[in-house]
């Protein structure tokens, strides 16, 4: 017994070892779970997209109409503009305000741990109690700014970039905040004796080192962009006009108002594929694949 | 080449709460004050703090008084009558439900998530290195993309406007951030118990129980409150698979006040305070599992 114990230890192969292993079969309940509830629906919803469907009857086939509709559908193409430019502010807006927060609540500085939780509270809150609570403060009568916010084109979409940065910064804080723990303080011992200043090591050690994390956020980010339908839904309900209609209230209008779910679903393949497309991408510029990588060493 | 073969670090001695979280251990580059840092970090409570006050203040405002004044003036004479007002309008109902799917879902998901993290991290065959991949590319996959399909499975189900017509969905969807927070922690468990308890002729199962799950109570808890945050906050199923009163859950509900209530936005407010309270009351309990759990996301 002694025998078998110290060759586990030098790390040799280990052949009784896997007698105490579980089958891979282990896996498959949750596997068939979540196949069934999202991965099915996705071929699903490619299928759909060439069908015409009111909900109620069979699907029709109808080949190619719907992906016709959609490049001409003008509302489709300020639609995805509007979806492009949204992502992009918000993760302007969250990646600058998330990332210097939690570099900053990182360190060492007293109160830190007490204004960390109180940051963390919106968090807590559902999209729809954000969006209800910021539709009453931004009510032209009742509201802090007594002005028509929300009717306006800028100013409906100012208020959904700052109502989903004020609901999900601190997420991106806690990864900032996790991440940067994680910076060896060798780095900064060795920077500081160099003469680098703090600036100098926030842009030559804390940037460069945060990069997987900041890839991370931004995936999560993208992905998270795609719902704030609920935002849209209960602050603007896409208008005023069409001006803050995103993709995912775009697909929620065809489908469950106008009853056409075959076009919804082309809509919903389309953010299915840009979605995973962007994160692809994403990945690819920014070598996100080292989460693989850790996953090899363990 | 498998990765049997290959020799494995083992973790015998993973830090301690006290080395990750404790400040003093840890120090030099922020030992001088940074002012700026400071400041904005000030500025942003207060940024996070104002609609948190005015929301409070405003739904202690009589409904007569609401449009008159500023919603940042504390109210002159507070009052309850909204939170009457809500409570006495089915809230107990809509709280109920919620109550009932957050529970079925954390049920289901540690049921499916932990023995596919158990397996992903000690078997790592081809089958379950594949399954641990779908729960990767999983992540990525948004809800929104597949509620019409799903909107088809569930009437063919016959679970349309059902309860379970939101349990099953949500916890799919909590099902690949849960599973990988899981093999994080589960990847923690020292190979060295195992091969102790291997010795002692333990079957697989009798290591999950007696083993691995008390040793990663951490990464357990991270993901029973992601899984019922999850299910707590959710609208879309919610809003897409049901229609009556009976299975109507607390976001749904909370929408429908927005009609309902019309212009009397104190009593929209308190009902937003109220639905608030149950998962901060969860979060004062479990904050450091929350906040320990996620915070690892960034660093892998």
């Amino acid at each position: 017994m002694t025998v078998t114990v110290e060759k586990a230890r030098t790390g040799k192969p280990r052949t009784a070892n896997r007698a105490g292993r579980p089958h891979a079969a282990w896996a498959l309940p949750g596997v068939l779970f979540f196949t069934f509830f999202a991965v099915v629906p996705m071929a699903l919803a490619l299928y759909l997209s060439f069908t015409s469907w009111d909900g109620l009857a069979d699907p029709k086939p109808v080949g190619l109409d719907n992906w016709k509709k959609l490049l001409d559908d003008p509302r489709m193409t300020q639609s995805l503009w509007l979806t492009v430019v949204l992502t992009f502010a918000s993760w302007a807006f969250q990646t600058v305000v998330a990332l210097l927060l939690g570099v900053w609540a990182a360190g060492r500085q007293r109160n830190r741990a007490i204004l960390s939780a109180v940051f963390f509270v919106p968090f807590l809150l559902s999209s729809t109690a954000i969006a209800i609570l910021f539709y009453a403060l931004l009510d032209p009568n009742f509201g802090i700014i007594q002005k028509d916010t929300l009717g306006s084109q800028s100013g409906a979409f100012l208020a959904i970039v700052f109502v989903g940065g004020w609901q999900f910064i601190p997420f991106h804080t806690l990864i900032y905040q996790g991440g940067a723990r994680q910076i060896p303080d060798v780095l900064y011992q060795a920077a500081a004796i160099d003469g680098a200043g703090r600036y100098r090591q926030f842009f030559s050690i804390t940037l460069p080192q945060l990069r997987h994390t900041i890839t991370t956020s931004t995936v999560l980010m993208v992905v998270g962009s795609l719902t704030y339908f609920e935002t849209v839904l209960i602050l603007t309900k896409g208008g005023p006009g069409t001006d803050t209609a995103i993709l995912p209230y775009l697909m929620y209008e065809a489908g469950f108002k106008t009853y056409d779910f075959g076009y919804a679903s082309a809509i919903a393949s389309f953010l299915v594929i840009a979605a995973t497309g962007l994160s692809l991408v994403l990945v690819r510029l920014t070598g996100f694949g080292a989460m693989r990588s850790t996953r090899e060493g363990m | 080449m498998s990765h049997d073969t290959l020799p494995r670090p083992t973790k015998t001695d993973p830090p301690s709460r006290e080395q990750v979280a404790s400040p003093r251990r840890r120090r030099h580059w922020t030992r001088r004050a940074n002012p700026v840092a400071g400041l904005g970090a000030f500025l942003w409570l207060v940024i996070v703090l104002i609609p948190l006050y005015a929301m409070l203040s405003a739904s202690l405002t009589g409904a007569d008084k609401a449009l008159t004044g500023n919603p940042l003036k504390p109210p002159t004479d507070p009052t309850l009558d909204n939170y009457n007002t809500v409570l006495t309008s089915g809230f107990g109902h809509l709280l109920s439900n919620t109550a009932i799917v957050a529970v079925a879902v954390v049920g289901i998901v540690l049921s499916l998530s932990i023995p596919l993290a158990y397996v992903a991290v000690r078997t790592r065959d081809r089958w379950s290195n594949a399954a641990f991949r779908l729960f990767l590319l999983g992540v990525a996959i948004p809800a929104q993309a597949v509620v019409v399909p799903l909107y088809l499975l569930i009437a063919k189900l016959d679970l349309y406007d059902t309860l379970l017509a939101v349990i099953l969905p949500t916890a799919a969807f909590a099902m690949p951030v849960s599973v990988l927070v899981l093999v994080g922690s589960l990847r923690d468990v020292s190979e060295d118990l195992y091969e102790a308890m291997a010795l002692d002729g333990a079957s697989p199962l009798r290591m999950l129980f007696q083993l691995t799950i008390p040793l990663a109570k951490g990464g357990i808890s991270t993901v029973v409150i992601y899984s019922a945050l999850q299910a707590w906050n959710g609208f879309l199923f919610p809003l897409i698979f049901t229609q009556s009163d009976e299975p109507r859950v607390l976001t749904l509900g909370l929408f429908n006040y927005v009609s309902q209530f019309g212009v009397n936005i104190p009593a929209l407010l308190a009902s937003v305070v109220l639905s608030g309270i149950p998962i901060f009351a969860v979060y004062l309990v479990a904050r450091r599992a929350l906040v320990g759990g996620l915070m690892g996301v960034g660093g892998k």
